[in-house]
């Protein structure tokens, strides 16, 4: 009996090192091999016999841990990236190619700033295309990555254009609100179809939009840290150079609008290859706050309640609140997609989304009521629309959301359908921006 | 006979809904009454059941619970849920409905097939 305790063990150190399967799959499949094991004993074969015929019925190890890699992806994304036959092969190592995206977005948009006199004047038309000097070059490396055909440039290319034309081609008045909107909006709608070349193109897979959700809040927390290590950066070489008679100013002109293009790239190419650090930071970090913004919202619900909204209710306001439903909105998105699959029965962690959820969804109806009457008052302007718009759009998934994580803490529902609400809502986020960015400046004659 | 491992693909989900409708079972044992069932003629490979078992774990169709009897090793047992015999009610006509199409087109062999949809 000794030796195939041994060759069980030396079998489970190998499995229990493969993709996608962790600790308690190899528990349940060592208890299948040794229930085999037993049987063909019973039959009259020796252990080892056994335990040869028992491990080549299971299958070989590659193919198993593809399987278990296919069912968990978010398992997998955390072991490491997949190579598998119908997956792109992804070359982690190579950085010449994200360098040169990153570098060209920088370009860009230096071209863009001299050719518009920034920072001495600062032309509107610059505010609506910056990221379209950026982001295409975004779509493009992915669209690279996941090696893409024709097709599939194509349509990647499409919405950037179409963009471009609504863009430039509208007669925009000066300082019009509806401008002001779709520089606040057209980052969102390009941000979505950058998801196209993420996927590869497949963007009806529920799969693969959760991993964009989780790419987005890796992202950000990526770009944010190479914002402020950049700020240091700055800091010093102002601190540094200022007393031998160079002007920082000239130099930071230079540099930031650089920086911050080149970052959005090199922070896509860190979350993709340098996945292990983010992923143990981010989960992480979503855990820390998740109930801090709970109990603040839980409060801001309560003293709102108490006090009425009354005319403490302004524009700032109202967009401080939209700022805050969109951040929990994110944290709630994040933290599903980064949720160990493994773990599907409801935990505490559920039950503080839940209180997020609902008390954003009661603060939203309040900003809601207050909207409409003061709409009733003095009728749409740009601004009141697209927050009504956005405001009604939150309420509808905050809802749905409230409503299937109740059903999933009672254990009615499962987490699955929770995460199919929140990924078949996404294109009405994207739909909703793109409205505001093309239709609305149209209805409002671009005042 | 061998079965086209697509053909075995497409009904392994039916199969283990069915299994577990009989009641709660584990691994090892959905296996075997697969091999029993099809008269070992349904060749699978054995480790694929656990990642389609962890499938219809995220679909809501199966609940799983790891228990340790007195004497012995844990293991992990799946129960059907009530998503889980709706997913099967409908793989069922689906299945029925094939059956009786390729019945039809397919005259004389309607001894095996009308056992099929009878069963």
């Amino acid at each position: 009996m000794e030796s195939v305790e041994a060759l069980i063990a030396e079998w489970r150190a190998y499995v229990a090192g493969a993709r996608g399967v962790n600790g308690r799959d190899v528990d349940e499949l060592e208890d299948h091999l040794r229930h085999q094991i037993a049987e063909l004993n019973a039959a009259g074969l020796t252990d080892d016999e056994g335990f040869l015929i028992a491990v080549k019925r299971l299958g070989d190890v590659d193919g198993l841990s593809r399987e278990f890699a296919r069912e968990h992806s978010g398992r997998l994304w955390k072991q490491l990236l997949v190579s598998g036959d119908d997956e792109p092969a992804r070359a982690s190592s190579s950085w010449f190619e994200p360098l040169a995206f990153a570098v060209a977005a920088a370009v860009a948009i230096q071209v863009a700033r001299l050719a518009a006199g920034f920072p001495d004047e600062e032309p509107t038309w610059l505010a609506r295309n910056a990221t379209l000097f950026v982001l295409p070059f975004l779509a493009a490396y992915f669209a690279r990555q996941r090696q893409l055909d024709i097709r599939h440039w194509v349509l990647t290319a499409v919405p950037f254009g179409l963009a471009a034309l609504v863009v430039n081609l509208y007669p925009w008045d000066a300082d019009s609100a509806t401008e002001a909107l779709v520089i606040a909006h057209l980052p969102v709608v390009l941000w979505f179809a950058v998801a196209f070349p993420y996927m590869g193109g497949t963007i009806r897979s529920h799969e693969r939009r959760m991993d964009f959700v989780r790419f987005t809040g890796e992202w950000f927390i990526y770009y944010v840290l190479i914002a402020l290590g950049g700020g240091v950066l700055m800091g010093l070489t102002a601190a540094i150079l200022e007393p031998a008679g160079i002007d920082v100013e000239q130099v930071a002109a230079w540099v930031l609008p650089s920086g911050a293009a080149g970052g959005v790239i090199v922070a896509a190419w860190l979350v993709e290859s340098k996945q292990r650090v983010v992923e143990n930071m981010a989960p992480v970090l979503t855990m820390l706050f998740t109930p801090l913004f709970a109990v603040m919202l839980a409060c801001a619900v309560v003293v709102y309640a108490a006090t009425g909204l009354g005319d403490a209710f302004d524009r700032e306001l109202v967009s401080v609140f939209d700022a805050l439903l969109v951040v929990v909105l994110a944290l709630v998105l994040y933290g599903m997609s980064a949720r160990d699959p493994s773990t599907s029965s409801p935990g505490w962690m559920d039950g503080i989304q839940l209180v997020a959820v609902v008390s954003a969804l009661v603060l939203d109806l309040m900003v809601l009521g207050s909207m409409i009457a003061r709409i009733g008052d003095l009728g749409f302007t740009p601004n009141r629309t697209a927050a009504v718009g956005l405001n009604l759009v939150l309420l509808v998934n905050l809802a749905g959301a409230a409503w299937l994580s109740a059903r999933f803490l009672t254990r009615r529902s499962s987490l699955h359908r929770l995460e199919r609400w929140q990924t078949s809502y996404l294109p009405v986020f994207a739909l909703w921006a793109a409205t505001v960015v093309v239709i609305l400046p149209l209805l409002f004659g671009f005042t | 006979m061998h079965i086209d491992k697509d053909l075995v693909a497409a009904s392994a989900t039916p199969l283990v809904l069915a299994i577990l409708a009989e009641g709660e079972s584990y691994g090892y044992a959905i296996l075997k009454r697969v091999r029993a069932l099809s008269g070992g003629e349904l060749e699978w490979t054995d480790g694929m059941l656990y990642p389609l078992l962890h499938r219809l774990r995220r679909l809501g169709y199966v609940t799983t619970e790891w228990r340790a009897p007195p004497e012995g090793r844990r293991r992990k047992y799946y129960a059907i849920t009530d998503e889980g015999r709706a997913a099967l009610a409908d793989q069922q006509q689906q299945w029925v409905a094939v059956t009786r199409a390729l019945k039809d087109v397919w005259p004389g062999s309607g001894g095996v097939l009308a056992a099929l949809g009878e069963a």
